[in-house]
């Protein structure tokens, strides 16, 4: 458990911090020097700090500003948790079918796979005939990408039980249901914690592009970007819009990552 | 009931003319004849891969013969396996509770049957521990608890303490031989240790290669309770002196 090097507390946040400071002046450096319009002078890049001043501080602004970027943020929140729950629920109910039965592995895992490298962007039209433009059809792409990483993982954990551990519920004579429920789901649990931690941040992905692509109803923040991104005046409310997504993105990074860690870290032994 | 019970009521396990092929062809079992009698410890030696596995598989019913007739309760049977096979995600005191859950005993019985059976195996204090948190020797103490919670009649062994230092086996042949004098079951223990096969048994067979049959048998008078250093007598390394010969015998 215990690594030979630990990095001391002032190395982990010193470092980053670093890089950090390096990519600011990075970006300062580029912004000086490139010109979206050479006649205006207008750079292609805002500052750092008009991010700051223009993308969030605005707060009484109806349109721009860190208020209505958060109003557009709820619906994509809502549609990353939900579809995540969704992908996570069905995935595992269906890679438990799978499990029981040989033949439904076949019928339905090549679709499974299909699913995961049809580009969602291709059959965005195809989308949009069966499910509208609104928030439903959000939904249905987020569970579409969160899905696969749930049922490959939890089948593979589901199939890869110990041949031992089947033998000793053999020899007590169990039901298929037991033998599910008392043996093969919770052998499979570390290997699903994995599928829900990748699922999550293919939730956010998937939210997040959505909107982009499916505008009507409530609005995401993939909107707000896009229309943001439409004028090169609001450069800097364009990057407040992706920095809160991204921020999104780390914070459900973070905390899906702790919860599936702390559900077997009692009893999982990694090796 | 058993079929012929009257002939053989104190037989715990009786193997005739047992063969086995497996169905790529392998054949691992040739006519083996085995009868193990209530209070008996018989261990079977043999060299790797002669098929001595399967022979438990098949007695424990995991595995069907292909000739022959197999004999025994399955109802009342414990299998110590060569690994503690503990399930990770429980600890001590919920995997020992394991098989009398499987077998549906209600949980008062079973948590009293398992406090019992922890503290034969010398396990107390360590019932809310995890699997990864046990030593080699406690896991298959917490193993050979889990078979002892519904007191079989029979136990089958494979190479339960193969994976084990020299101390710790001997430690817990002991204990071992404690249980068997206590609780009264009938053994087919398989090791690879001739010596332990000879300090634990009333009898030892051997296994030749594959197709594994059964070629010389030899009886341990030792009285028990057997003292640990009854190994360093000169009639016990006689024994073990003679089994050793006709496993050379059985290698060829
Ligand atoms: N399912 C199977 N299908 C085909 N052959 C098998 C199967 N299981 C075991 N065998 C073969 O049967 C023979 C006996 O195997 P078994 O595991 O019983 O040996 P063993 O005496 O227990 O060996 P060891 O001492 O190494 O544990 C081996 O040659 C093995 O390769
Ligand atoms: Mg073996």
């Amino acid at each position: 458990m215990s690594r030979i090097r630990r990095p001391s507390l002032r190395v982990n946040t010193l470092l980053p911090m670093a890089t950090f400071a390096c990519f600011i002046a990075l970006w300062y450096l580029y912004a000086t020097f490139n010109y979206d319009n050479p006649v205006q002078r207008r750079n292609a890049l805002p500052y750092p700090h008009e991010i700051i001043t223009d993308g969030f501080m605005p707060v009484t602004d109806k349109v721009n500003g860190l208020r209505p970027i958060l109003g557009y943020m709820w619906p994509t929140v809502k549609v990353t948790i939900l579809g995540l729950s969704i992908a996570i629920t069905l995935g595992i109910a269906l890679a438990v079918l799978m499990n029981l039965s040989r033949s439904v592995e076949r019928a339905l895992f090549p679709y499974a796979v299909v699913l995961q490298t049809v580009p969602i962007l291709a059959i965005t039209p195809l989308l949009t005939q069966l499910f509208g433009e609104e928030l439903g059809v959000r939904l249905v792409v987020t569970v579409l990408i969160a899905i696969f990483p749930v049922i490959t993982n939890t089948l593979f954990g589901l199939q890869s039980t110990d041949q031992m551990h089947h033998d000793l519920f053999t020899l007590s004579h169990v039901s298929r249901r037991t033998r599910l429920w008392c043996l093969e789901l919770p052998s499979a649990l570390p290997s699903l914690m994995t599928g829900i931690r990748i699922a999550s941040g293919s939730a956010v992905i998937g939210s997040v592009v959505a909107d982009f692509f499916f505008v009507k109803g409530e609005k995401g923040i993939g909107y707000y970007i896009r229309t943001r991104q439409q004028k090169s005046i609001e450069r800097p409310e364009m990057f407040a819009g992706t920095i809160t997504a991204s921020i999104f993105g780390v914070l459900m990074f973070l905390l899906v990552g702790w919860v599936t860690t702390r559900a077997i870290r009692d009893w999982y032994d990694k090796d | 009931m058993h079929p012929i019970a009257d002939e053989m009521s104190d037989s715990a396990l009786r193997m005739t003319n047992i063969s086995l092929t497996f169905a790529d062809g392998t054949q691992a079992l040739d006519d083996v004849n085995l009868n193990i009698q209530s209070g008996e410890f018989v261990t079977i030696v043999g060299p790797s891969g002669c098929g001595k596995s399967t022979l438990l598989r098949l007695a424990s019913g995991l595995l069907a013969q292909t000739q022959g007739l197999c004999d025994v309760d399955r109802t009342s049977l414990g299998y110590v396996f060569q690994d503690p096979t503990l399930l990770p995600w429980r600890t001590v005191r919920r995997n020992v509770e394991l098989n009398a859950e499987l077998a549906g005993m209600d949980k008062p019985s079973r948590q009293k049957a398992a406090n019992a059976a922890i503290e034969l195996v010398n396990l107390t204090g360590n019932e809310d521990k995890y699997p990864k948190q046990l030593s080699g020797g406690m896991k298959m103490r917490c193993s050979l608890a889990r078979s002892l919670v519904l007191q079989p009649n029979l136990f089958l062994f494979d190479e339960p303490f193969a994976a084990l230092d020299e101390i710790t086996r001997e430690h817990l042949n002991d204990e071992l031989l404690h249980l068997f004098q206590n609780q009264h079951f009938a053994s087919l223990f398989i090791t690879h240790s001739i010596q332990e096969a000879v300090f634990l048994s009333t009898r030892v067979l051997v296994m030749s290669a594959r197709p594994g049959r059964i070629i010389a048998e030899h009886a341990v008078d030792f009285p028990y309770p057997r003292h640990p250093d009854i190994r360093y007598q000169s009639d016990f390394a006689e024994i073990c002196g003679k089994i050793s010969a006709d496993l050379k015998v059985a290698h060829s």
